[in-house]
């Protein structure tokens, strides 16, 4: 009975741990959240474009940086910080694994990054497009 | 058995020991904290704590959404982690002046420590910025700013 119990509460501790915000994604899983959200706001909605994501990554909105000032034209290629001039490893799921595979760092780049290029928060169909191009990209 | 426990544990004291002296001697600094790290550490190196005194790092935590120009804002519950991280390891003050200073590259300690380095290298495109402490000192994003760890861009 005792054991049973403590069974129960750790698998429901690995369930909440595995529910949150380490829970790896996928690409297409981001696509989609973008996607219901983008269909949400406009009713009229067309499905996202990697024409459009590719102009809007590298035209400015603004303000003095584009995506590309940092990523560089090439999404698949390694990137410079335009202030510091770290290194950026690329942001292309193709060629880096480690891209959109998590909610809360997506979350955290579109939020930092949106602000700094166009001064507000990017709206769902801004991030579907975008993310559409950088998947297209090989 | 338990002689060798001791031993292992004499050793690891007299490591430790030695690691604190070297910080002192060769410019080594604490940067060991996966959080700080993998925030901070994204868009430039993870600066030593050590090189700014404690009310300096929680100005800069306390507005990271406007960030030398950029938006570098966390959540909430990973700031407190990271700003007591670097008041842990937080230098001296001796500033001397009433509002806390924000910038490394601004501290009395950063330009002494720097007069000596010509301004065609802090103009060199290898160079790029005063905060890009890895075009000169090598293993600076190690923590590691020891003399022999400098090597000027041409």
């Amino acid at each position: 009975m005792h054991a049973d119990l403590l069974i129960r509460a750790g698998l429901i501790a690995l369930s909440v741990t595995l529910g949150g915000a380490a829970r790896a994604e996928t690409p297409a899983d981001f696509l989609r959240t973008f996607e219901a959200a983008a269909r949400q706001e406009q009713a009229g909605f067309a499905g996202f474009s990697t024409l459009r994501g590719a102009a809007f990554f590298s035209s400015t909105h603004g303000r003095e940086w584009s995506c590309a000032s940092c990523h560089t034209r090439n999404p698949a290629a390694e990137g410079r910080h335009a202030k510091t001039d770290k290194p950026i490893a690329p942001l292309a799921p193709a060629a880096n694994a480690e891209r959109f595979a998590r909610a809360d760092k997506v979350e955290k780049w579109f939020r930092r990054n949106c602000n700094d290029v166009l001064g507000r928060a990017c709206t769902p169909a801004e991030k579907g497009d975008v993310l559409a191009y950088l998947m297209s990209v090989r | 058995m338990h002689t060798m426990k001791r031993l292992a544990l004499l050793l690891t004291l007299a490591g430790g020991a030695g690691l604190a002296m070297a910080d002192k001697d060769e410019h080594r600094y604490n940067i060991s904290n996966p959080t700080y790290k993998a925030e901070c550490a994204s868009c430039h190196i993870a600066y030593p704590p050590g090189l700014l005194p404690a009310r300096s790092w929680r100005a800069l935590m306390a507005g990271l959404d406007k960030h030398f120009g950029t938006d570098a804002s966390l959540d909430a519950p990973t700031a407190a982690r990271i700003t007591a991280f670097l008041e842990q390891n937080a230098g001296r003050d001796r500033s001397g002046s009433a509002t806390p200073v924000l910038r490394i590259t601004e501290t009395r300690w950063f330009v002494r420590e720097h007069d000596e380095v010509p301004a065609r290298t802090w103009n060199s495109p290898k160079v790029k910025s005063a905060a890009n402490c890895t075009a000169c000192h090598v293993d600076g994003d190690q923590g590691n700013f020891s003399e022999h760890g400098i090597r000027l861009p041409r």
